[in-house]
């Protein structure tokens, strides 16, 4: 079975270890600031929210990548930037309804989570458990499913 | 079942891969008139500033991906569709016959009704052929006259400013790119443009194109009211319009493009229309019509089509202006209505010391539009907030006083519970 | 590597920002932020420096370790020549903006002269400029951040400011950055607002790099192991913040009360960690939201708290409703205990307000537990107090003057000057719970010996960060010591404070000595950092810095008086809990620490001394 990120913002401390191991693992250094996940400050109710890509079935990266740079990594249902094929043309980070594919100004190319390749760089920094890499069966994204299948199926009774 | 596709771009390559995947049986025929094999304008301006090579440009890389799908290809031209008789004819002589057809024929650009454009050392800059010719003549120092500061002027013109050319450009609207940008962020692009050695003349139109005889340049421009410029080298992006000519008398209802309804099917039944030939529904717009030119939309349009041909009924609830265009490096952004509505309400924050600006409209407590400059992080939550039609609740007045915090205001209106 | 090899000076008089490169050989000696911030301060300012003149500096310092995977890489420090105290400050602080300053490609920023007009310093990767600052001067702290964020329409920008207390010349302004994190003491705010420099607003994406990554993931992992098993920074701090410590304090009687008349406060549990977990009556909510860490903490002992909507502080005042920076401990035991006020929701409104005015709640609680016993004698009246009955145990008196210190308005322009100055103003400078001008903080060193030698020898004034003894004499780490008895404090005392110097120098927090020794520092500092770091290195380069400190001090003109305590902790016994009848025995401890030290009789470092240390 495939495995998801689960995220459990009330968990979340807000200590941004999963950050730096996430720029870490793609970048070689700690800089949040390219991290792929990012976590999110409510001050005043006191909350912290972690959010990365939920790797969609839509995948409305993939199939607005005009050079099939994004592709589907089967083993574990990522959605991986080929840097090599990626020109830089930041389409994608229009089309993904959910900002968690942004453009990254030092290499000119689009960054992602790519799971790290089934071993989450986030999920083993995370001193709470916040993030969690576990069965993707019955995980807290639904919430994040439910909001992209809106975009989708919303609009359409809309029209 | 016999399924034609008019046109090898993205509307076109996804629609056959999705009529390939909905009906393994069926015949499957992509009709392209470039020599390339199937290719992204939108990846032209990266091949021009030499980061690509050529094949960086395709749709796929595998060669023979279309072939191990059993998609037929056809390298021709289709001269008219007869709606009545189900069958196509093709330049090279002799006709096609089909059950499905989909017209993903893409743009043509513009050509303006001005004299002297036919000649030498004026080029448009659509095709792969066009960008090689472009190359070829923009060498460094050589003066390049780009008319046209829209999309797809802006997105090549940092590949020309890194040729090392001396870039003049030539707008008739009164900002750069008029139809995705407002003023402010218009202007903020003109600035930035001249900040980086572009000269650019706005609310200026070129008169006449002449050879130059006796100067060193090859070529003369007229323009009011800047007077004369020389160039080695004109291009022109004044635009695009759905490539529909052979479409004429064929029975098929045109506007500016292919009119179709929610399922992508055109006036007449089976003959369906995707990418930039559709006009579609405008999304937001209360059933309106609209071109919208853009990749993500070719995409979506050729896979809904697809599907529909096929009979797995899928409506469409319309395609959503948005476009996203780096500017010699400033990345700008544009979503749905961001001129506003009447009632609705507008946020704005506007920096030029740092080329930073953020519009937001609203619709009540719904998001419907908006314009960011010099932001990267996270825009593509603006399409899901407007797309989904998202009721803000308290985050709206959260916005009206700080616009930039869009994830917060997605993430408190759709991931937490309201507290 | 893990140094960025950069700092940034700002020339405040000229309007100038210049980048220059670090000085490597400094920093192979001190460290980084405290020590090698210091290290700056002493080699380019005069020890006589009137603090609020132009001539004095203020430097912001980060660590090696800032911004790293190590846990606790949040730290930044302030140092300059405390406007309180006229010793050198150095104030350290969490949060994300020192890391956000590292990630910039800075490790330090020096700011030198005065503003001619208010100014801040707005910094982009390597891009600094100084920017008016006519739009946020006059503002709070917690608007200023508001407004620099939508002006700069980047909501990753991370903030340190003054508030009005820093503007108005409050005595112990502190600055404040992501809103409630603080480097709070010894008025590093006040300097900065007499230079006209309202705030630092940073963004970084370039990142920090360590020497050799795979061995430094390794042993950070390792490290962060064991704060996660240790039952003080794996349990308690992240359940009851500092504040696990109010209810063991009282019942060893060493909990100052009422401007340290007494040893122990009736009303300590119910403003006590526990109590904040409890749901109020009111509302049925409890006082605390949450817990918080600061940039890259497992601990995250940060307390979030929320008042009762319906409190008479902040009722039809919204501005207030929402959840901010919560009670620590020795912010509860200045603002409750010192001032005998048990009112759980006062105290946290109060301590609102210093975070959004931006002033010092330590000194702020202890100033106005003098004034009360000075009220209660007689010698300050209602004339003087604007009619505010400063009655120790008026919930009414602490939250009104909070809000007249934040706005320097009233009485609280005279409580902004600190015990001290306030009780010399009024004819009894022995009520001043202070040492060197800096109020003592939640520790009775009646009831814990140890403290005294603390507070007396500390050199930015007194407080319990230089080294606390409390963990040994209390807690029992790293081994348990008799907190009635003077033997072998001198000792500790030395080892703690040269310990804490070097890890304030890492840009690591001193909360994970609880869990860790100097043995499970410098295996992650010599991952990260170049030249080869040992334990003995890392010890000595601690205690470099001390004697450095002591030296600018005494070219200060601080002398061996000066390390002493207030006359009530020397002469009136407390009268209560397990020290009943016991006064300090400061007497006993000090000469024997001046002897390890290798300082003379005086409180000199010996010329045998200095050079063993490559300070001559």
């Amino acid at each position: 079975m495939q495995r998801s990120l689960y995220i459990s913002p009330d968990k979340c401390t807000g200590c941004l270890q999963c950050e730096m191991a996430c720029s870490f693992e793609h970048e070689g250094n700690f800089n949040p600031a390219k991290s792929r996940i990012k976590v999110f400050t409510f001050h005043t109710e006191g909350r912290f929210v972690p959010y990365t890509c939920t790797q969609c079935d839509e995948a409305w990266c993939k199939s607005a990548c005009p050079t099939e740079a994004i592709t589907l990594d089967a083993a574990t249902g990522a959605k991986m930037v080929n840097d090599g094929l990626c020109v830089g043309c930041k389409v994608c980070t229009i089309a993904c309804p959910f900002g968690t594919i942004n453009y990254n100004t030092t290499t000119g190319k689009v960054m992602k989570c790519d799971l790290c390749g089934g071993d989450p760089a986030c999920a083993k920094a995370c001193p709470t458990q916040a993030i969690t890499y576990i069965d993707a069966e019955g995980t807290g994204y639904d919430k994040m499913r439910t909001w992209a299948s809106r975009t989708d199926t919303q609009t359409a009774a809309q029209a | 079942m016999q399924y034609v596709v008019i046109g090898a771009g993205p509307a076109g390559v996804t629609a056959a891969e999705t009529i390939r995947k909905q009906d393994p049986s069926g015949e499957v025929i992509l009709i392209g008139d470039e020599p390339e094999p199937a290719y992204s304008r939108m990846a032209i301006p990266y091949y021009l500033a030499d980061k690509i090579p050529e094949q960086g440009t395709y749709l796929r890389h595998d060669p023979k991906h279309l072939d191990s799908l059993g998609v037929r290809q056809l390298k021709q031209r289709v001269t008219r569709v007869d709606s009545a008789a189900r069958q196509l004819q093709l330049a090279g002589g002799g006709a096609l016959g089909f059950d499905r057809l989909l017209l993903a024929t893409g743009s043509d650009p513009v050509k303006p009704p001005i004299d002297g454009l036919d000649q030498p050392g004026v080029h448009h800059c659509w095709t792969l052929e066009d960008a090689r010719n472009i190359v070829k003549y923009a060498q460094p120092g050589s003066h390049v006259v780009l008319m046209g500061a829209g999309f797809i002027g802006c997105i090549i013109m940092e590949a020309l400013a890194e040729r090392g050319v001396d870039l003049t450009v030539v707008e008739m609207g009164d900002r750069m790119v008029p139809r995705m940008m407002d003023q402010e962020s218009g202007n903020l692009i003109k600035q930035w443009c001249i900040d980086k050695g572009v000269t650019v003349h706005t609310s200026t139109r070129v008169t006449g194109v002449k050879a130059n005889a006796s100067g060193a340049a090859r070529i003369t421009l007229s323009c009011d009211p800047v007077g004369t410029l020389e160039a080695d080298l004109v291009v022109v992006a004044a635009g695009v319009k759905p490539a529909v000519d052979y479409l004429r008398d064929s029975g098929i209802e045109l506007a500016q493009g292919v009119v179709v309804n929610e399922y992508m099917e055109s006036s007449v039944p089976g003959i369906y229309a995707a990418g930039d030939t559709c006009e579609g529904i405008d999304w937001g717009s209360d059933g309106q019509h609209a071109v919208h030119a853009i990749q993500p939309v070719a995409a979506e349009t050729g896979r809904i089509a697809a599907l529909n041909m096929c009979g797995e009924v899928t409506p469409y609830p319309g395609s959503m202006a948005m476009n996203v265009l780096d500017t010699l490096g400033l990345v700008s952004v544009s979503y749905g209505q961001w001129m506003g509505v009447p009632g609705g309400d507008e946020v704005h924050r506007l920096d030029s010391d740092e080329y930073r600006y953020i519009k937001l409209q609203f619709n009540g407590d719904r998001l419907i539009g908006a314009i960011t400059l010099g932001r990267t992080e996270h825009v593509g939550v603006l399409r899901g907030l407007i797309q989904s039609r998202t009721r803000l609740g308290k985050w709206k007045q959260h916005l009206m006083e700080d616009p930039t915090r869009i994830m917060e205001a997605y993430l408190g209106a759709t991931q937490l519970t309201q507290g | 590597m893990s140094w960025q090899k950069k700092i940034l000076r700002v020339n405040l008089t000229e309007g100038s920002c210049t980048a220059e490169p670090l000085n490597m050989q400094w920093a192979a000696d001190y460290l980084g932020q405290r020590g090698l911030g210091s290290k700056y301060l002493v080699e380019e300012v005069d020890p006589k420096v009137d603090p609020l003149s132009p001539d004095n500096k203020l430097i912001f310092a980060t660590g090696p370790l800032t911004g790293t995977a190590s846990s606790t890489s949040a730290r930044y420090s302030v140092i300059t020549k405390g406007a309180l105290t006229g010793a050198i400050a150095c104030s350290n602080s969490g949060g994300y903006f020192g890391a956000e300053l590292k990630f910039a490609g800075w490790d330090m920023i020096i700011f030198e002269g005065k503003a001619p007009k208010p100014v801040y310093l707005y910094i982009n990767d390597d891009h600094a400029e100084l920017i008016p600052a006519d739009e946020i001067w006059g503002k709070s702290v917690w608007d200023t951040d508001k407004i620099l964020h939508a002006k700069h329409q980047d909501p990753q920008l991370k903030i340190s400011a003054i508030g009005k207390a820093g503007e108005e010349g409050v005595m112990y302004a502190c600055i404040v950055n992501d809103l409630h994190r603080a480097a709070g003491r010894s008025g590093v705010g006040t300097v900065m607002g007499s230079k006209n420099l309202k705030a630092v607003a940073v963004r970084g994406t370039k990142g920090v790099s360590v020497k050799d990554p795979m061995r430094f993931m390794q042993t950070v992992m390792e490290k962060k192991k064991i704060l996660a098993e240790n039952p003080v920074t794996g349990q308690g701090l992240p359940t009851y913040g500092t504040q696990v410590l109010m209810n063991v304090i009282n019942e060893v009687g060493a909990l100052p009360t009422k401007n340290a008349s007494v040893v122990q406060f009736d009303g300590a549990s119910k403003i006590s960690g526990e109590a904040m977990h409890e749901p109020r009556a009111s509302d049925g909510k409890a006082n605390l939201v949450t817990n918080q860490a600061c940039f890259g903490c497992t601990i995250a002992c940060g307390r979030v708290a929320r008042i009762d909507k319906e409190h008479y502080t902040v009722k039809n005042r919204p501005e207030y409703w929402g959840a901010s920076g919560g009670l620590e401990y020795e912010n509860a035991w200045s603002l409750g205990a010192d001032c005998g006020v048990d009112d759980l929701e006062a105290l946290t409104f109060a301590n609102f307000i210093c975070n959004e005015q931006g002033y010092d709640p330590i000194t702020f609680g202890a100033t106005l537990a003098a004034a009360m016993e000075l009220y209660e004698m007689g010698v300050i009246t209602d004339e003087d107090t604007g009619g505010v009955k400063l009655n120790f145990g008026s919930a009414e008196a602490l939250t009104t003057m909070a809000e007249q210190v934040g706005k320097g308005e009233g009485f609280g322009m005279i409580l902004g000057l600190g015990s001290k100055r306030l009780c010399e103003k009024y004819g009894h400078p022995e009520l001043s719970m202070s040492v060197k001008g800096q109020e003592f903080p939640a520790y009775d060193p009646r009831g814990i010996q140890g403290m005294g030698l603390t507070y007396a020898t500390s050199n930015r004034g007194a407080c319990h960060l230089r080294s606390y003894t409390v963990a040994s004499e209390i807690l029992g780490i790293p081994e348990k010591t008799d907190p009635l008895v003077t033997e072998g404090k001198a000792g500790l005392v030395k080892a703690f404070q040269d310990a804490t110097a070097a890890v304030d120098s890492s840009g690591l927090c001193v909360f994970t000595t609880f869990a860790w020794t100097l043995e499970d520092f410098y295996p992650q500092i010599d991952a990260a950092c170049e030249g080869e770091w040992t334990l003995e290195r890392l010890a000595q380069t601690g205690e470099r810095i001390w004697n450095m400190e002591r030296q600018f001090n005494m070219a200060a003109g601080f002398t061996a008086k000066d390390d002493t305590l207030p006359k009530r902790l020397l002469t009136e016994p407390a009268s209560s809990g397990p020290a009943a009848g016991k006064v300090n025995g400061l007497d006993k401890m000090l000469p024997e620490y001046y002897e390890l030290r290798g300082w003379s009789k005086e409180g000199v470092p010996t010329p045998d001394t200095l050079r063993s240390l490559g300070l001559s």
